[in-house]
């Protein structure tokens, strides 16, 4: 894994950001290593590893491409985890030993321009049409946009306001009335393309419905708790490079107490973000509730990344803030983790109904 | 990785955390106001075996294990802080021994502190030798087959009710840390002077104390280890003790946002609690990811004193570092969820504010833990 990430990714991760480019080589020198499959069973064709390794696997990636990271991040968890958690066998066997390959590339298409936090408030509608149904609407924010072979869809098959209504469906990229729509300039994160999904009269048959109608929210949910297990894994791998980095620099110019401060605290909070991580993917992959632990690993992981690759650029002074410098790229693809898969306030809200709830 | 305690923990978990809650919780306050030391805890705490922890079943104990401990610790200090120290400083004062004393030393000095009849404590610091450990004057000089020491001790936790004291002492000229050797000082045989007891903000409860030493005369058997390793000791003996810190640290800010947590349930304004306001409910979410955090750093530490990692030292200075600054922040924002009543002592939290700040200054202020912690990044 280390060999991978340090051998292929790393040596790409500066050219990916500067260019705006899909980080080619090593998303399918990630699928040679078996990545792309490490949470599939084996008997569909993955590796059959659980959320532990899983966490591990998008950490090493992290530390060498925020970008890649979150490539295979989304893949391999909200881009295909809905399906072993809530697939039927033939969809398990029709779809999963293509994404276990990355013949498939997977995504998940939640958001909308105006459903953001307020996930249930969703508009795209998937109305009933003979065998099938037909989706309406656009999603926005997709990772993996224009690069996957199949989008965990969510829109509104019932009438039912909020949650109650929203079905989950499998949708191939290449669908007649699937497009892409604006792919965002962003930030960071420069090698993830990120934009809209436009759905226009999309048909959809049946058996691409992912679990029963109405069960859409309870599958994105699940899905983005695991997600948020990944997140913190890039979280930790952008914060361990950034710590790694800010080392090295200081071993070659030399250093006085200030920065060796500034240093032990930064490695105190990664140490501290690593193990909640690890504690939820140890909860999640032994089948224990974990969403209050997930939350604050998300949360704990992507505010100490923000803080230490701000503190690492700041001990690095001007040439770290320099384009092309390691430092000011982990600064700007962390502030993405913040924001992204439930924003760091959604999180808080997370945390604190399960603490009001548990009494 | 493991992230679960074996059966036998959690049942000496559950027995201390009722003894606590029937025994201890109750007396918290008074001990905190009368500033006195509670003797009836100590007596608790020895007749129900607590005090063994820190020692192996050979030397009369039950455990040995700094998870143990920690777990210990982390129970009496969610609601008495001066009485968590009672196990704390028993396992600081006896770590020296188990560390460095011959197995005649062990057989011979362990199981009276195993058994809670003696308390034991442990005197490094000095007042012109804290942070630099290695300056110290204290003296110690070799007439035959025994040592006589003169100096003075300086915020020695428990320095005043011991009866068993691991002193470090200067054995040569050098007057650096290469000369330093610990003995052990039995009160009756080799009695030393509380010159004072100080006044503190926090932990009242637990006796804090100046000791001097004149002509204190202490057998030759009594030194653990060789002259010279004494230093090295006290280092080593830190790095064992400061997870049991840590837990200290996590057992107040657990107290303190147990108390908030439910308080901001009950508490009414503008007709409805006040946790059903975002602005509170973020800072429970933030205290409690906090708290978590902690506790995995803390008992990732405790579980490396029981391997003996290679880096335990990295790994303890940042249990305490991490847990102490916590359990700062978080006492502070469980007053300030208490409002005005928060500031007041009818209510716990004022007196676990108080008490969190020492976790941050002793067993190494936290500058110290950062300089070690720097230093193994950067070997």
């Amino acid at each position: 894994m280390r060999e991978l990430a340090q051998g292929v990714v790393l040596p790409l991760a500066a050219e990916v950001d500067r260019d705006h480019r899909f980080p080619d080589e090593a998303v399918r020198a990630a699928a040679e290593a078996g990545l792309m499959g490490v949470l599939i069973p084996r008997e569909y064709g993955g590796a059959g590893l659980g959320a532990l390794a899983f966490a591990i696997c998008i950490e090493e990636l992290a530390q060498a491409c925020a970008s890649t990271a979150v490539i295979v991040d989304v893949h391999t968890s909200v881009g295909t985890e809905p399906i072993l958690l809530f697939g039927s066998e033939e969809q398990k066997m029709r779809w999963l030993p293509r994404l276990a390959s990355g013949e498939l590339l997977g995504a998940f298409a939640l958001t909308e321009p105006a459903s953001g936090s307020d996930a249930a408030s969703l508009t795209t509608t998937a109305r009933r049409n003979g065998d099938g149904y037909v989706l309406n609407g656009t999603k926005v924010f997709i990772t993996n946009i224009g690069r996957a072979g199949m989008y965990v869809v969510f829109a509104r098959t019932g009438p039912e306001d909020k949650a109650a209504g929203i079905t989950a469906f499998l949708v191939p990229g290449d669908t007649s009335g699937v497009r892409v729509g604006q792919v965002f300039d962003k930030m960071g994160l420069h090698g993830s393309p990120t934009g809209e999904l436009v759905l226009e009269d999309v048909s959809v048959p049946e058996a691409n419905r992912l679990g029963a109608e109405g069960q859409g929210f309870t599958v994105a949910m699940r899905a983005l708790d695991s997600g948020r297990i990944g997140i913190s894994g890039q979280a930790l791998g952008i914060a361990q490079a950034a710590v790694d980095e800010a080392r090295g620099l200081m071993l070659e110019r030399g250093h006085e107490q200030g920065d060796d401060f500034a240093l032990a605290d930064m490695a105190t909070r990664v140490e501290s973000a690593r193990l909640l991580a690890y504690q939820a993917a140890w909860l999640c992959s032994r089948g224990r509730p974990f969403t209050r632990q997930a939350s604050m690993a998300k949360l704990h992981s992507t505010d100490t990344a923000m803080q230490v690759a701000l503190d690492a650029l700041q001990i690095a002074g001007d040439g770290g803030a320099r384009a092309g410098s390691p430092f000011e790229r982990h600064v700007r693809d962390a502030k993405a983790l913040q924001i992204y898969e439930g924003s760091n306030q959604v999180q808080r809200i997370v945390i604190a109904r399960d603490l009001l709830k548990a009494g | 990785m493991d992230f679960e305690f074996t059966a036998e923990q959690v049942a000496i978990r559950d027995t201390i955390r009722e003894l606590v809650q029937d025994r201890v919780a109750p007396r918290a306050a008074e001990i905190d106001q009368s500033g006195e030391y509670p003797k009836d805890i100590e007596k608790l705490f020895a007749e129900n075996g607590i005090l063994g922890i820190p020692f192996p079943e050979e030397y009369g104990g039950i455990s040995g294990s700094s998870v143990t401990i920690c777990m210990g610790i982390e129970e009496i200090a969610k609601a008495c802080a001066s009485s968590s120290l009672i196990l704390a400083v028993q396992a600081l004062g006896s770590y020296p021994i188990l560390v460095a004393g011959t197995e005649e030393q062990k057989k011979r000095l362990c199981p009276p502190l195993a058994a809670g009849e003696k308390v034991a404590a442990y005197a490094l610091s000095e007042p012109g030798s804290g942070s630099d450990a290695g300056a110290m004057t204290t003296r110690a000089k070799k007439y035959g087959s025994e040592y006589v020491l003169n100096g003075t001790k300086q915020f020695i936790t428990h320095g005043s009710i011991a009866g068993t004291l691991v002193v470090f002492a200067q054995t040569n000229a050098s007057d650096d840390h290469r000369g330093i050797a610990a003995f052990v000082l039995e009160r009756e045989s080799s009695p030393w002077k509380v010159e004072k007891l100080e006044h503190k903000l926090g932990i009242r409860g637990s006796p804090t104390a100046q000791i001097v030493l004149e002509d204190v005369k202490v057998p030759a058997a009594n030194r653990l280890g060789d002259e010279g390793a004494g230093f090295k000791l006290a280092l080593a003996v830190l790095d064992r003790s400061r997870p049991g810190i840590g837990a200290q640290a996590l057992g107040i800010a657990e107290g303190a946002f147990a108390y908030a947590l439910n308080y901001v349930k009950e508490r009414k304004q503008f007709g409805q609690a006040i946790a059903s306001f975002q602005g509170i409910q973020f800072m429970l979410a933030d205290i409690a990811t906090q708290i978590e955090a902690a506790r995995h750093l803390v008992f990732q530490a405790a579980t490396k004193v029981d391997a003996k990692a290679p880096d335990l030292t990295k790994i303890a200075a940042m249990a305490k570092l991490f847990a102490s600054d916590m359990a700062m922040r978080v006492t502070t924002d469980c007053v300030q969820l208490l409002g005005g009543y928060g500031y007041i002592s009818d209510y716990p939290v004022e007196r676990m504010m108080r008490d969190a700040k020492i976790t941050q200054i002793y067993e190494g202020t936290n500058q110290i833990q950062r300089v070690v912690i720097a230093r193994a990044l950067l070997r």
